[in-house]
């Protein structure tokens, strides 16, 4: 159970703070609701773009890292599809350090031309090292593509292409800022060996005079219900042939989120998994085969993701993981492979847990998401789920019409 | 109205009182010893064996490393699949490692749970037959794999620096080719497994809430396997560094990046150098803030990013600089890196840029003994180091008192450039 206090500051911003004094450190951790599904479709990756600006000098202090490490803090930051999540541990002695550099750009940030030019490079040097330099770095931007017609997780946080990185203005940095990082969209999580009232002041004092913003209404087209089977090939040079498959899912909210999750831990989760013992142990046809869903806010996709071992014909492959597929929508799931999956699900709570910068990141998930609270009912809805629901779960997501396959050949 | 532009005091981390909690210490009844700390809310437990079966000990390429990835793959009484799913059905994650002296078998768990999975450990460490099937996937797949990471050049640039550095006979620097996992034979797994993991001397580290019997669970499980009756055999290896210095290879003509890497040889841990070094490392390229981070990422947008770091070997170490800068770019970041190094040489580093770092790196201590696990891998550290927590306070004393003058020798004694291998793949 993690206990919080919550309160809400006259200019909407959320406060969130979590009493752990069992470590002399202090996080403190701020999730603005604004993801890459919030961008323009011409201008996609600005919202990791912009994660790299908020390092590039605010209002009154031309360097956030200097102050911060001073005190002895380290910091980072990462966007999603869904949000961007900005996170600093430091000594609890100098947590009004961390108020100040926050509370200062999100009152407004330098926008400095040279922080922009420089910062185009170093996300397009990202791109580069993730995406093109990397045998199969473009599998998902086509599988996103084929999988989404419509909703904004047709691209990736790091955009669909350099360009869009590379004409990114400061006008457009400035639009992003005062739609998005204003503090009715955005939570405050403070974890550590600190005190709800003394937070409460700080917060007051630092973030209390900002003006609030006006609320982000979130309009995103929604997916339409995919109706036919889609299918798509590629042919890059790579040494081996990879096969992915993937199937849209329900999302974050609802309540076929929690069977499809354990679906794909027993699918592909660990060396007792049905996938990795059918098709990588026993039939020998992919090196390696993963199973696993992206997690995300609106309805998501489930993958399976794998690489042929040389001389398996491509239609080999999928075919027995077709056989597997119609298995779990047959016969579903024992009861025991249900317990193994639950019992896993716990103890990763249990271990991401034990950090107070995880926990503190949690809390301000939940929060964005409805209701911290819900934190501490969540292994709870797993544990609730039933074999008759997994098995319900996987013929409405293994639906072949719900399907999306990509065929990545070796040239 | 507060005035934003003045930051609120702080405390100096270089005043806190930095403690290394102390971990108990016990041997079971044959004497292995045991490293514990109890500690933590969550009920959760980490036990590490560490054994001397790095690649050190191997007599041929990728031995030490396919034993200890095959401990559960087969026993005596249970398959691959039983094994993986009795961990698996408890929540319990069993990870191995291979370094290059020791290698490891860690188990994660919640505490309800450590004494159903104990003794499936103990049965890996005496039972393991390695199963002739199991291997022919095993390199099947790995040679696989090895295929695709020849592809990338961080993989390939990683590959070559060590060799370079150590040659290729030292285990620092050999590596792995498609024809060794051909060569692998199952009876030399089983020889290997037997001298160095059933026979072999094995050090156990555990943390987290530790049950009331911890210290009875272990010896009743552990305490009478055969474990600690073969000596460590005493091996050298002398590292035979490669002649020429600087090196451009190209892996993919098509490459839009360059992984490049540059490095000189350094002493261990136990020279009286190592943890001034550390300090002028991250002025370097230690950390985010760093001369070479900000330089090249922040002002000139060559790369995502450029570290620096002193390689964590037992014997001998290394002091790295390791980047993927653009194609286009890559000669102009490897004389940025001179140029920073040149400037270590010829300039004291200005007071503000040092108290900015001791203050860094004091904090980072401090969050870094945050948590059982934490504060076991220091432990862990210091023993197969053969070092105490007096390496701790002294490391401690050097990042408060180091001055510039001691780290600007420093630099003129280490970072000379023609002592460092320069090496560029695209």
């Amino acid at each position: 159970m993690i206990q919080f206090n919550r309160f809400v500051l006259e200019n909407g911003l959320r406060v969130l703070v979590h009493e752990d004094h069992s470590t002399p450190m202090a996080v403190v951790n701020i999730m603005y609701d604004a993801g890459a599904r919030d961008e323009n479709p011409q201008q996609t990756g600005f919202a990791h773009l912009f994660e790299h600006l908020m390092f590039g000098g605010s209002i009154n202090i031309p360097d956030y890292d200097e102050p911060l490490q001073r005190a002895g803090g380290e910091n980072n930051a990462y966007t999603t599809n869904d949000l961007t999540n900005y996170y600093c541990q430091l000594p609890a002695e100098n947590i009004e350090t961390a108020f100040w550099l926050e509370s200062d750009r999100m009152l407004s940030l330098a926008f400095s031309e040279k922080s922009l030019a420089v910062q185009r490079k170093v996300v397009c040097e990202e791109f580069k090292e993730h995406y093109i330099n990397k045998p199969y770095g473009d599998v998902w931007h086509k599988m996103r593509e084929l999988a989404y017609t419509t909703h904004p997780y047709r691209w990736m946080t790091i955009g669909k292409e350099l360009s869009h990185v590379e004409n990114a203005r400061i006008e457009d940095v400035k639009d992003f800022f005062f739609k998005h990082y204003r503090p009715v969209n955005a939570i405050l999580v403070v974890a550590g060996h600190v005190k709800t009232d003394e937070i409460r002041k700080l917060a007051e004092k630092w973030f209390g005079d900002i003006p609030p913003g006006t609320r982000y209404e979130r309009n995103l087209p929604a997916e339409p219900v995919q109706t036919a089977p889609r299918f798509a090939e590629t042919y890059a040079d790579v040494p081996l042939d990879a096969l992915i498959r993937t199937w849209h899912m329900p999302g974050r909210l609802d309540k076929g989120y929690y069977p499809a999750d354990l679906i794909t831990e027993i699918l592909g989760g660990g060396g007792s998994s049905r996938l990795f013992q059918s098709l990588v142990k026993e039939k020998k046809l992919f090196s390696n085969l993963d199973c696993y869903h992206f997690g995300t806010i609106d309805p998501g996709l489930v993958a399976i993701d794998g690489k042929l071992v040389k001389g398996v014909s491509m239609e080999e492959a999928a075919q027995a993981l077709d056989e597997e597929i119609v298995k779990i929508r047959q016969s579903g799931v024992t009861e025991t492979e249900l317990q193994k999956v639950k019992n896993k699900t716990e103890s990763i709570i249990a271990f991401e847990d034990m950090s107070v910068m995880s926990r503190a990141g949690s809390l301000a998930l939940y929060e964005l998401l409805g209701d911290a609270q819900l934190m501490n009912t969540e292994l709870e809805k797993y544990q609730l789920v039933t074999t008759a629901d997994i098995l319900e779960s996987s013929n409405i997501i293994f639906d072949e019409n719900n399907s999306n396959t990509l065929y990545y050949h070796a040239k | 109205m507060q005035n934003r532009k003045v930051a609120p005091p702080i405390v100096d981390a270089v005043d806190l009182n930095l403690v290394l909690k102390p971990c108990d210490r016990y041997k079971l009844d044959n004497g292995v010893p045991v490293y514990a700390v109890d500690a933590g809310a969550e009920e959760v437990i980490m036990v590490e064996w560490v054994f001397y079966a790095g690649n050190w000990y191997e007599q041929n390429n990728i031995v030490a490393a396919t034993t200890n990835f095959m401990l559960k793959n087969g026993t005596k009484k249970h398959k691959a699949f039983a094994i993986n799913e009795h961990f698996e059905f408890y929540g319990a994650y069993l990870n191995r490692q291979c370094y290059n002296e020791t290698a490891t078998i860690t188990l994660h768990c919640l505490a309800k749970h450590l004494e159903h999975v104990l003794p499936m450990v103990a049965e890996l460490l005496t039972e393991s037959i390695f199963p002739q099937e199991e291997l022919d996937i095993y390199r099947q797949n790995q040679k696989q794999r090895l295929e695709v990471n020849l592809k990338k050049c961080d993989f390939v640039a990683n590959r070559l620096i060590d060799e370079y550095i150590y040659g290729f006979h030292h285990p620092y620097g050999r590596y792995t080719s498609t024809l060794d996992y051909d060569r692998l034979e199952q009876e030399e797994l089983k020889a290997f497994y037997r001298q160095y993991y059933t026979y072999g001397k094995c050090l156990v580290f555990t943390a987290g809430k530790l049950p009331a019997n911890m210290q009875q669970l272990l010896n009743s499980i552990f305490g009478s396997l055969p474990l600690n009756q073969a000596e460590i055999p005493a091996v050298t290896f002398n590292a035979a560094p490669a002649a020429e210095k600087k090196y451009n290879i190209i892996n993919d003509p098509d490459g839009v990046q360059c992984a490049i890497r540059m490095a000189r040889d350094f002493p261990n841990r136990k020279h009286p150098d190592f943890a001034g070094a550390q300090v002028l490392n991250n002025i370097f390229g230690g950390f985010f803030g760093s001369r070479l981070m900000s330089n090249i990422r922040e002002d000139k947008g060559y790369t995502y990013g450029i570290h620096s770091y002193l390689q964590n070997h037992i014997h001998n170490s290394a002091w790295m600089i390791s980047t993927e800068a653009g194609r286009d770019v890559s000669a102009a970041t490897i004389a940025e890196v001179y140029k920073e190094m040149a400037l270590l040489r010829n300039e004291p580093v200005p007071e503000e840029e040092l108290d900015l770092v001791r203050n860094y790196m004091m904090g980072s201590l401090l969050g870094d003994l945050d948590g059982p696990f934490q504060i076991i891998a220091r432990w862990k550290n210091y023993i197969l180091n053969d070092l105490d927590e007096s390496y701790f306070y002294n490391t401690i004393g050097i990042i408060r008192k180091i001055t510039a003058a001691e780290l600007q020798e420093m630099a003129n004694k280490y970072l000379q450039d023609e002592a460092f291998y320069e090496l560029s793949v695209v």
